[in-house]
């Protein structure tokens, strides 16, 4: 593989870069693979990738129903971080820091991490309360947390509405400083490329159509492209984890929902960091392009449509012109939606299932995109192992029968009701 | 917007309303020895489909009745409303 550096761009100019290698070929689907991986966006790329990497596994497939990272790798905005109050999501999401600092220089592909802090703002000394408990927890396993007074958060964002009149007035926040954004078509290509490069089979434009499952144990999938025989079968499909759970008579506890996103116009840089309104739900970053990016609510209800309605972009824009007045004068590039895999408590599964050799990976929530790395990681391992890793011990899929829920904020499918 | 005829009061915004997911899901009978996995399945387990989803929302701005309504997922195209004791099929 061709290795990408100051040196062969310059090397490439001169050929008005028409010479550059393929990042990843277009194979045609082999007949047997030893794993499947059902789903080209980040989490499957990633999957692949340290299957190949961490586990020696080549003889691998990812089948992807449109093009690689047209999903939710394509969609979210790209934040990045580990501020997690419970144990579990905290070691794993943490884990999966330490792979995102390193990412870059692992893919030899600039996936643009850009670790400049996120503030989870306070608007009560109830909330401030909270933060100071979830600030602790994060400190005790290892994450940076900060917790700042009205005038500590003043200081790095003095854009926002401080003044007397405010219905929700900043109390201060929490601070993660080593959380931040990443490119995030980067990250699909970059994972894409190398796991190409080590013989994994990308397999774009197949769509699942049906499982081989016999007594018990999956030996194959059926695809639009053939049949496909496989030793393990991993599913990393987030919005269409129901479908394809309805061809093998599974029911799961996932609700599937859109979410949608949108950008403003650029401007100047004003913004450094990722900033969360404590009051209702609404986000913000400013791109590396200078849009500012933002999201918040689910529309509500469920949705297999990649769009979503205008009143809820109105609802979460009106939180945010509550903390920033400036907004109103910005005019709104573009919104659109991707459907979230919802899990009934708010965190993910990577499991094993009942059928033997079928693997899942779901219920991201919102929250896919920075668990990318963590995701493929743990997954490849407990595909590879036929065990999961200590690290994804308790993201199971039956902690909700036996009450292990990892209810982190009270955040499932029903958010309206939080 | 979604609109959503109401059985009590008409054609209405969807701004007026608010989701209360599957309405297929039925609660274990009260007074009867309910196993774990009928629990379960009540609570957290959801067939969740992509095309026609029979589906709860009430009229929260309205007459704040609860009704039952056909839905497409995929599309968000309405194809049925009724009141929650009437059967949609």
């Amino acid at each position: 593989m061709q290795k990408y550096s100051v040196f062969s761009l310059i090397k490439n100019a001169f050929s008005n870069h028409q010479n550059w290698e393929v990042a990843w070929k277009d194979p045609t689907p082999k007949s047997e693979y030893d794993v499947v991986i059902i789903g080209g966006g980040g989490h499957g790329l990633a999957t692949a990738y340290y299957l190949a990497k961490e586990h020696n596994i080549r003889n691998v497939a990812i089948i992807e129903k449109g093009w690689i990272g047209g999903g939710n790798v394509g969609r979210n905005t790209t934040i990045i971080r580990s501020n997690f109050m419970y144990d579990a999501n905290a070691r794993f999401n943490e884990f999966g820091m330490d792979l995102w600092r390193n990412l870059s220089q692992e893919l030899n592909f600039n996936v643009m991490f850009s670790p400049r802090g996120i503030i989870n703002l306070a608007h009560s000394d109830a909330q401030m309360n909270a933060y100071a408990r979830r600030g602790n927890s994060m400190r005790l396993n290892g994450i940076d947390a900060k917790l700042l007074d009205r005038d500590g958060v003043k200081k790095l964002i003095p854009m926002a509405d401080f003044s007397d009149e405010v219905r929700f007035p900043i109390f201060g926040g929490l601070m993660q400083p080593s959380a931040g954004t990443a490119r995030h078509d980067a990250v699909a290509w970059g994972y894409a490329r190398q796991a190409d490069d080590m013989g994994v089979d990308i397999i774009q434009h197949c769509e699942v159509i049906g499982f081989d499952v016999v007594n018990g144990k999956i030996k194959g999938i059926r695809t639009s492209r053939g049949d496909i025989k496989a030793k393990k079968v991993g599913l990393c499909v987030a919005g269409s984890t129901n479908i394809l759970a309805e061809k093998l008579n599974m029911t799961l506890p996932i609700e599937t929902h859109v979410l949608q996103a949108c950008v403003s116009e650029p401007v100047k840089p004003l913004l450094d960091g990722v900033v969360t309104f404590g009051a209702g739900h609404f986000y913000i970053s400013q791109s590396d392009k200078g849009e500012m990016v933002m999201g918040g609510d689910l529309d509500g209800y469920n949705s297999y449509a990649q769009r979503g309605n205008l009143p809820t972009i109105q609802h979460v824009l009106t939180g945010g012109l509550a903390l920033f007045p400036f907004l109103s004068r910005l005019k709104m590039l573009r919104t659109w939606g991707g459907i979230m895999d919802m899990s009934m408590d708010g965190s993910p599964i990577i499991d094993k299932t009942h059928i033997e050799g079928l693997y899942l990976n779901c219920g991201w929530c919102y929250g896919g995109f920075k668990s990318t790395p963590v995701s493929g990681w743990t997954f490849a391992h407990t595909i590879a192992q036929d065990q999961v890793h200590e690290l994804n011990s308790e993201l199971r899929l039956n902690r909700f029968s036996t009450g292990h829920l990892l209810d982190e904020k009270g955040l499932g499918t029903k958010t309206w009701i939080g | 917007m979604l609109y959503i005829k109401c059985p009590y009061c008409g054609l209405r915004a969807q701004k007026e309303f608010s989701y209360g997911g599957d309405a297929t899901v039925k609660r274990p009978n009260i007074n009867e020895e309910v196993s774990s996995d009928d629990w379960d399945n009540f609570v957290y387990m959801r067939k969740s489909p992509r095309g026609k989803h029979i589906e709860l929302w009430q009229h929260i701005a309205g007459c704040r009745q609860w009704i039952k309504v056909q839905r497409d997922t995929a599309t968000h195209e309405i194809f049925q409303t009724a009141k929650v004791t009437e059967e949609i099929r």
